[in-house]
């Protein structure tokens, strides 16, 4: 059984193309990640799943229910954390989670094992109005939240965005250990290095679904052998080699370059000399570059 | 049932922990009558005026003492002509002047009639019509004084004006023409509408405007529910509001309360499903605060102009008076002066009844189906 299938999914707003022809499945004990930029549809998808949009074609299943004629038992089996702090900034982080506890019919205090590593994080602030609340302690109440009544399948939406990096590992932490316990869990993040730590992920661009499949298979699958380049000129050196005739396909990376040539089979010096013709000195080539999602990403973006 | 009590819960809790809003919805209603009751008069005191007397005779003189010995005018200036009185007139020196012309004392002996001139600044026309009916009456008045003084029947006009007709007017259930006895209980509807529309738009916008509605309605929590239990809490806070605001009018106004106050209770009941349906509808039309307050206080500039609270309905043209049939606020306002002051049953009342009940009917559905729509 599986916990999310979506077939072929559109929604169009007005005269965007949100999202197009979108299928995924979702297991249970898994992390589904979404990966894409800002505006590639992963809110959209996520809004479909969660019942609070309609989608203008396709089908869609949670937890074996239709999103559509099923909604109500959707809602009583899913967690959904938006990707705006949504709770009541006016109420205390106790008063949030047990309101959110006894709308879904549970007793907090029956729930509290299945929160307690997160919520024991933010109880010492309990009295606090949720408005007050720090960044990260938000997205962990937002989470408690999320879980309090026990949901089997579990949407995130965006959770770490303006999280401190601290906060995210603990974050990522706690998604692994609820992935442990049997949950499914639907995650969309615009980072493509939290990609690793989901079990599978779909690739997400321009509302379409470009590669599914597990973290390291999509970095397996990665045909080209990627040259790094290093240097105080970076953007010269980009302009440069947008110009070569020899180019696949460059771009920055971090404070990189990550450079990929038209042939299989090429002397490294080409490149050198192809720079130092441009009066191009101080830069390195590092050898044979580890391709990580985010070049599988950008590879999949040329062709689409 | 009990999920509508959760948010009741939720909402109370919010709004005492609201520090503005919480100490505005106890000071309104005392501010609002002890202030406004006695800034909003139609009463005019105090009315500047001129005389040219040509005549200087003594029944000119005594006609002058007379008006000035009430309240209502003060002479200000005895001009020698009109060219003087008009450039007091245009300095706002004065509201109006009276001319007394030659032979007024002689003409009233013989002939027993004679015409007098007034000039009323006209630019705050109630104003104007108020000074110029209280002018009326003390010339009536002092033309029945000069009949028994010479004996004959005087007639004592103003020039081009119709005749003078002694009124002796008689006000029914406001003897004295008090006018806080007529305004206080308006102010009261004003009071729990502002209560309705404003608190319930602003507050289910808010939801939508800081995304708190995207949590809720992943949950079961129904609509229906969710709007229910969004609105009864202002709508006890309505309640609340007439009930303190009827109590505050009789101990500091002595606000005669001759019907039954369980019948202006009741219709408030009614009204206020009227008033929050508003309210939901236009925070559901709103995307933000700033957009809901904007669209109440348009309806309620509207509702309150055209009510009859300041100028009676009757007063306007028939394509107005036709517009106020849809003010919740007229009805109200008629009910609760009828049954306060006049102490009318539920049969005088049940137009007004009716009114209202199929308004909240036809509002409250559109309200719902149009929130339904929207999310």
């Amino acid at each position: 059984m599986k916990a999310i299938i979506a077939e072929n999914l559109s929604k169009k707003y007005q005269e965007v193309q949100a999202i197009e022809n979108v299928s995924i499945d979702v297991n249970f004990g898994e992390i589904f990640g979404l990966i894409g930029p800002d505006g590639a549809g992963k809110t959209t998808i996520i809004r479909i799943l969660t019942t609070l949009i309609l989608a203008d074609s396709g089908n869609a299943n949670v937890n074996t229910f239709d999103v559509v004629k099923d909604y109500q038992k959707i809602r009583k089996s899913v967690g959904y954390m938006p990707g705006k702090f949504s709770l009541y900034e006016d109420l205390t982080v106790e008063e949030n989670v047990k309101l959110f506890a006894s709308i879904f019919n549970s007793k907090f205090e029956e729930n509290y094992n299945l929160i307690k590593t997160i919520y024991s994080q933010i109880e010492p602030f309990k009295n606090r109005l949720a408005g007050q609340l720090s960044g990260g302690m938000k997205q962990k109440l937002a989470l408690s939240c999320a879980l309090i009544h026990k949901p089997k399948i579990l949407f995130l939406d965006e959770p770490t965005t303006g999280v401190d990096a601290v906060s995210r590992k603990e974050f990522w932490e706690m998604l692994i250990d609820l992935k442990n316990q049997g949950l499914a869990i639907l995650v969309s993040t615009p980072y493509m290095d939290e990609a690793s730590l989901c079990d599978r992920v779909g690739l997400i661009q321009h509302g379409k679904i470009m590669q599914i499949d597990t973290p390291t298979k999509i970095v397996q699958d990665f045909k080209h052998s990627i040259f790094g380049i290093e240097s105080n000129k970076v953007y010269t050196i980009l302009e440069l080699l947008r110009t070569y005739q020899n180019t696949y396909s460059c771009y920055a990376f971090g404070d990189k370059i990550h450079y990929i040539d038209k042939r299989n089979k090429f002397d490294i010096m080409d490149i050198q000399n192809f720079l130092k013709g441009n009066k191009v000195e101080n830069f390195i080539i590092l050898d044979n570059v580890k391709p990580t999602i985010e070049d599988c990403f950008m590879d999949l973006m040329r062709h689409q | 049932m009990r999920q509508i009590l959760l948010i009741i819960i939720k909402e109370f809790k919010q709004i005492f922990r609201n520090r503005i809003l919480l100490p505005l919805i106890f000071m309104m209603p005392i501010i609002q009558l002890l202030i406004l009751a006695n800034a909003a008069t139609f009463e005019i005191k105090k009315i500047k005026l001129a005389i040219i007397d040509n005549d200087k005779s003594h029944i000119s003189k005594n006609f002058a003492y007379k008006l000035q010995s009430g309240d209502y005018f003060k002479i200000i200036d005895y001009p020698n002509s009109i060219k003087d009185a008009e450039k007091l007139l245009e300095t706002n020196s004065i509201d109006l002047y009276i001319y007394i012309p030659n032979n007024f004392e002689r003409n009233l002996a013989k002939e027993h009639t004679e015409k007098i001139g007034v000039v009323v600044n006209a630019i705050d026309g109630s104003k104007a019509g108020v000074s110029f009916n209280y002018l009326l009456n003390n010339i009536a008045s002092y033309q029945s004084e000069l009949t028994k003084t010479f004996g004959n029947k005087i007639n004592l006009q103003i020039a081009q004006s119709p005749k003078i007709i002694s009124n002796d007017y008689y006000f029914w259930y406001n003897l004295n023409q008090d006018y806080k006895i007529y305004v206080v209980p308006g102010l009261l509807v004003l009071l729990i509408t502002i209560v309705g529309i404003f608190l319930t738009a602003i507050n289910i916008v808010r939801e939508k405007e800081i995304g708190t509605i995207e949590q809720i309605n992943v949950t079961p929590i129904k609509k229906i529910e969710f709007i229910i239990g969004k609105l009864l809490p202002f709508w006890l806070i309505g309640m609340f509001e007439l009930i303190f605001g009827m109590i505050v009018a009789r101990i500091v106004y002595h606000i005669p309360v001759l019907g039954n106050p369980l019948l202006i209770i009741g219709f408030a009941s009614i009204y206020l499903t009227l008033v929050l349906g508003i309210g939901l509808l236009i925070s559901t039309a709103s995307q933000n605060q700033q957009q809901a307050v904007f669209i109440s206080w348009f309806f309620m500039l509207i509702f309150v102009l055209l009510s009859g609270l300041f100028t009676p309905i009757e007063n306007m043209p028939p394509l107005v008076q036709n517009i106020t049939l849809f003010n919740p606020l007229k009805y109200f306002i008629e009910v609760i002066r009828l049954v306060m002051l006049k102490g009318s049953t539920f049969s005088d009342i049940k137009l007004q009844f009716f009114m209202t009940t199929l308004y909240s009917l036809v509002i409250n559905s559109i309200a719902i189906l149009v929130y339904r729509k929207s999310s």
